[in-house]
């Protein structure tokens, strides 16, 4: 693995619940709770997770659209979370986002290109004019979309070709990472594989480095170098894809496998069927997050936190069970 | 699992249309006015409401009746050739006097609209961009406008300044600017609460964050993405406070609080004429179809406006 271009060290998220008589802070969620990983530049690390495990709220936080209550940021050797408003800004050349929702993610009232073009305008990327239009219809074109859309309303397209506009609008900044926040899941199957082969195209010619949020499996295969998986704010498990996939060493990484369908009717496996729900994360459980559904819990899992622990070169994992 | 994916990114691209590559683009006003076209009633109301500001700023040099000549002759009488809408009581042709009152309760319904829709948006734009104390100060200040008894205080801050503005700027403008301040200033507490409900439910859009995330300030944030999508909502309640204010005004006038009652707003020759309702009905008709056909054709501009503006409908 290179050098580190992104470095997460204790990320942590925690949201005030108001309530009561003079809306004081009443309990918190804890949405991320001390997350720590590296991508290397020209990687992609897969974040994998249930609903509500914190997955959108790290990659938020990263980009500071949310504030980390604590815990710090590594942006190429600098602290992206001491940053100042100013710098923040020329950040933002260098770090983007894309969203889930294609339907939600671009403004409705805003023409292709000019939304597209935004970041151009902001940052005076390009001059108005001639130029500009130039930019724009260069990077439709690297989405595969056509000169012609530049005039065109985000209804006008279809779920994959919005996706598209908002990539361009993300490379619009020519950014070293981008954020990709579940951005097939709202797609059809045959259209997620299209992006999914727009972004590697992109990432192999602008040297990107993905942090990609999916809960997906076979898609996160597919595309990451490393995967994380995430389980109630903590990381549970960090390996290199194949690695994961094939030889997990964490409880619920198995009974996250063991749920991926596999288009032959003639394999048989074992499957893993969890008891019980996702705890509430105002008051996670003790020790161990994963312990109340865990089949091998044990006494100590209940009191004591597993910490990440390097297993195989790469391949971290935090469970007792590997003590 | 690589095999199985499409090859190519383009495959869903690919429309029909390429000829049409950097055709000049319609712009942004002229758009709008080809949609609002396409909206009949809408475009019924503008004509109608065109029809009637013409009217009242060119009437009065076309029929030039005084609107103040006394014929005790012609009391009360309907419809005829030398008086065509008909006389009041004191025999004062009515034609003349509605072209003229018709340009104050116009001008008054406009001008108290603007007032409301501008403070109005500004107070809930800044109430809904900011948390904590500021939002709680300004909401608490709207609450505290829509819990105030309106018309004793109207009646005080007429009594107040009515003099002092009548010196500094003449009788009829101050008069005027008092009016439309005080029912402009009455009004506004709605169209906050509106934009600011807006507000909190675009700022956390995702188009509005990866406006965020591309490094947009605050200003334009709000200028570019979360107040264009929140105007449907202000614009009809803009044209409900058009006819609103023309009926405040009215009611201004009846308190003997408004113009001075030799100036005859539609509002005015309303309540005139409520007392011969049943001898003389075309003397409450006119003014009463007059006060209607313009809240009704701005109710319907309103409408199309509404629909011209958003890209989303198609026309």
């Amino acid at each position: 693995m290179s050098e580190a271009l992104l470095r997460v060290d204790g990320l942590v998220k925690h949201f005030p619940v108001r309530g009561g008589l003079f809306a004081r802070d009443l309990e918190r969620v804890h949405a991320v709770d001390g997350v720590s990983f590296e991508i290397g530049a020209g990687e992609t690390l897969g974040l994998v997770g249930e609903s509500g495990c914190g997955k959108s709220t790290t990659g938020r936080c990263i980009l500071r659209l949310i504030e980390p209550s604590a815990g710090e940021v590594w942006f190429d050797g600098r602290s992206v979370t001491a940053l100042d408003r100013h710098a923040l800004r020329r950040l933002c050349r260098d770090m983007q986002i894309i969203f889930q929702d294609p339907y939600a993610s671009l403004n409705p009232r805003m023409t292709v290109g000019s939304i597209i073009g935004e970041a151009l305008v902001i940052h005076r990327l390009a001059k108005p004019g001639r130029e500009f239009e130039d930019r724009v219809v260069h990077l439709l074109e690297t989405v595969g979309l056509h000169a012609d859309h530049l005039r065109r309303y985000p209804h006008e397209f279809s779920g994959g070709q919005r996706q598209r506009i908002g990539i361009a609008r993300a490379l619009a900044v020519s950014p070293r990472l981008i954020v990709c926040d579940e951005p097939v899941s709202a797609l059809d199957v045959s259209i997620q594989a299209q992006v999914i082969n727009l972004l590697e195209d992109l990432q192999e010619q602008f040297k990107l480095t993905y942090l990609f949020i999916a809960h997906d499996l076979s898609v996160v295969e597919h595309i990451s170098d490393r995967v994380a998986v995430m389980y109630l704010g903590r990381v549970v498990e960090i390996a290199p894809a194949h690695e994961l996939y094939t030889a997990p060493r964490h409880p619920y990484t198995e009974a996250l496998l063991s749920a991926v369908p596999i288009p032959d009717p003639t394999v048989k496996r074992q499957r893993i069927v969890l008891q019980g729900d996702v705890p509430n994360p105002i008051r996670p459980p003790s020790g161990c997050h994963f312990h109340p559904r865990c089949p091998h819990a044990m006494e100590r899992c209940r009191h004591e936190p597993p910490r990440l622990k390097t297993l195989a070169p790469g391949h971290l994992a935090a469970c007792h069970l590997n003590d | 699992m690589a095999g199985s994916i499409p090859a190519s990114p383009t495959a869903s691209a690919a429309l029909a249309g390429g000829a049409a590559v950097r055709a000049k683009p319609a712009s942004l006003g002229r758009e709008a006015w080809r949609r609002f076209r396409r909206h009949r009633l809408a475009l019924a109301g503008a004509a109608i409401l065109l029809f009637m500001v013409l009217a009242v700023l060119l009437g009065p040099w076309l029929w030039q009746v005084p609107i103040n000549e006394i014929d005790f002759s012609a009391r009360l009488k309907g419809s005829s050739w030398r008086h065509p809408l008909g006389t009041d009581d004191l025999g004062q042709d009515l034609l003349a006097r509605m072209l003229y009152g018709g340009r104050i309760s116009i001008a008054v319904g406009f001008a108290a609209m603007l007032i409301a829709v501008i403070v109005g948006t500004i107070v809930g734009a800044i109430s809904g961009m900011s948390r904590g104390s500021v939002d709680a100060a300004l909401m608490w200040l709207t609450d505290l406008f829509l819990s105030l008894p309106q018309l004793p205080l109207l009646l005080l801050i007429i009594y107040l300044f009515r003099d002092s503005l009548k010196v500094l700027v003449g009788p009829e403008i101050g008069v005027f600017i008092l009016i439309v301040a005080v029912i402009g200033g009455f009004r506004w507490m709605p169209v906050a609460r509106l934009v600011r409900a807006q507000f909190f439910s675009l700022r956390e859009k995702e188009f509005v964050e990866a406006a965020r995330a591309l490094g947009a300030s605050t200003s334009r944030q709000v200028v570019r993405h979360i107040l264009p999508n929140s105007l449907g909502p202000v614009i009809v309640a803009g044209t409900i406070d058009v006819a609103a204010a023309i009926i405040a005004e009215s009611t201004l006038s009846f308190l003997g609080l408004g113009f001075p009652p030799d100036i005859p707003s539609w509002g005015r020759l309303l309540y005139d004429a409520k007392d011969y309702l049943d001898i003389a009905p075309h003397w409450a008709l006119f003014p009463g179809s007059a006060i209607f056909l313009v809240v009704l054709s701005i109710s319907y501009i309103g409408d199309g406006l509404r629909d011209a503006l958003d890209p989303r409908k198609v026309m």
